[in-house]
């Protein structure tokens, strides 16, 4: 029990999709500007992770091992993943229309979300099984859920102060992700 | 567009027009990851070229044939087939480089920059237009994360490629290799070109 609450905090904290890892940074930059769209999008990020993480694995021990073929890995996810992703899509739109209108816009982005692949990757790398490998894409998702959320609160805020003109945009926000690293800097004793 | 521009203006869009880590802000995870040594950026930086030259030819070759509502699946199998054999080349020949790069070479087949280029030029244009607009993009990514690189080696390790440059007395900012510092700079060397293009700019108008 306490084995898997260690893992749980480092996946959210000390190992944090963006603060440590630097994947799925383009959403955390690009798309974060309103808390509620941030966190629905962590949301859509974390439901596919999740599935991601589960499938990917069966994928690499059932069809790649077996085969011989682990070369292929990185083409076989990215397609189980697109192909993932465009079935949650058709899913939520049948079974939950307010879900669908929440999510409907961020799902096709999560298929080039680079954290998504790379915590199927990791997953074979670090040689989790089934329940380590799902918990890593969720309790992930989860972290990069935290960063993005924070970080559209940052933005909110930045949008109404005085920022010189050359630092507008991206290098504020950036520098700004740079002071949030620092802090997260200081959970790396936890876990 | 790409009709009466020459191939020289399309490199030189890549470069710095359209500089896909300056300008359009793209691919910045391995920007931000890779960036710790000069070497580590110029390695990166060419491993996407090469991917992006060869996929934006075979996709601007095949892009009469691929049906449009399937074209991202295509483009992305195009892609990945290239990223498996930057990943098998570099782990034969460059292991050093390949342990340093680790998870983002494969990453290399969801880098919006190559995507992007896909969708918006090789799928529109002939293929020695898209050989040239890929050797763009990616020489532009590649002196970018050189430049990101140089920056951090130099402040963090005292030293650029490997030589060391400062006196033995400085002492290493090491935040600066820290993911943290790998935004800080960036969102000031970004900071710092927005400054220098205004300038440049403002030049310009006041001499016409």
């Amino acid at each position: 029990m306490t084995k898997i609450l260690l893992f749980m905090v480092s996946c959210i904290l000390t190992n944090n999709f963006i603060f440590s890892r630097f994947l799925g940074c383009c959403p955390f930059l690009g798309v974060s500007r309103k808390v509620e769209t941030a966190a629905s999008m962590g949301l859509a990020v974390t439901f596919v992770m999740g599935i991601a993480s589960f499938v990917t694995w069966f994928v690499y021990n059932l069809i790649l091992v077996p085969l011989n073929i682990e070369y292929l890995q990185t083409g076989a996810f990215i397609l189980v993943i697109a192909s993932l992703v465009q079935v949650v899509e058709m899913f939520i739109k049948k079974v939950s229309q307010p879900l669908y209108r929440a999510l409907g816009i961020y799902l096709p982005l999560i298929t080039t979300n680079c954290a998504v692949l790379g915590v199927a990757v990791l997953n074979v790398n670090e040689g989790y099984g089934l329940g380590y490998s799902v918990m890593n894409g969720v309790f992930g998702a989860l972290g990069f859920t935290l960063a993005i959320v924070l970080m559209a609160g940052v933005t909110e805020r930045l949008e109404t102060s005085k920022i010189p003109q050359a630092l507008k945009g991206f290098p504020i926000t950036l520098i700004s992700a740079s002071l949030m690293a620092i802090a997260f800097l200081g959970f790396g004793g936890l876990a | 567009m790409a009709k009466n521009k020459s191939l020289g203006a399309i490199i030189k869009n890549g470069l710095l027009d359209e500089n896909p880590t300056f300008r359009l802000v793209l691919g910045t995870c391995p920007t931000l990851a890779v960036t710790t040594s000069a070497i580590n950026g110029v390695g990166m930086g060419l491993a996407a070229t090469f991917v992006l030259v060869f996929s934006n030819l075979v996709i601007s070759l095949l892009r009469n044939l691929i049906p449009d509502n399937v074209r991202i699946p295509s483009f992305i199998v195009v892609i990945s087939t290239f990223v498996t054999m930057v990943e098998m080349f570099m782990h034969a020949y460059l292991p050093d480089l390949f342990e340093a790069l680790g998870l983002f070479i494969p990453l290399i087949v969801v880098n919006c920059i190559i995507l992007a280029r896909a969708e918006a030029f090789a799928s529109k244009n002939g293929p020695i237009a898209s050989i040239c607009d890929g050797l763009g993009m990616g020489l532009g990514f590649t002196a970018a994360l050189t430049l990101i690189g140089s920056i951090r080696e130099l402040i963090g390790n005292g030293s650029v490629f490997g030589f060391r440059i400062m006196t033995a007395g400085y002492e290493p900012m090491l935040l600066i290799l820290m993911p943290a510092g790998g935004f800080l700079m960036f969102g000031l060397i970004l900071g710092a070109i927005n400054a220098i293009t205004a300038k440049a700019s403002e030049k310009k108008e006041g001499t016409d």
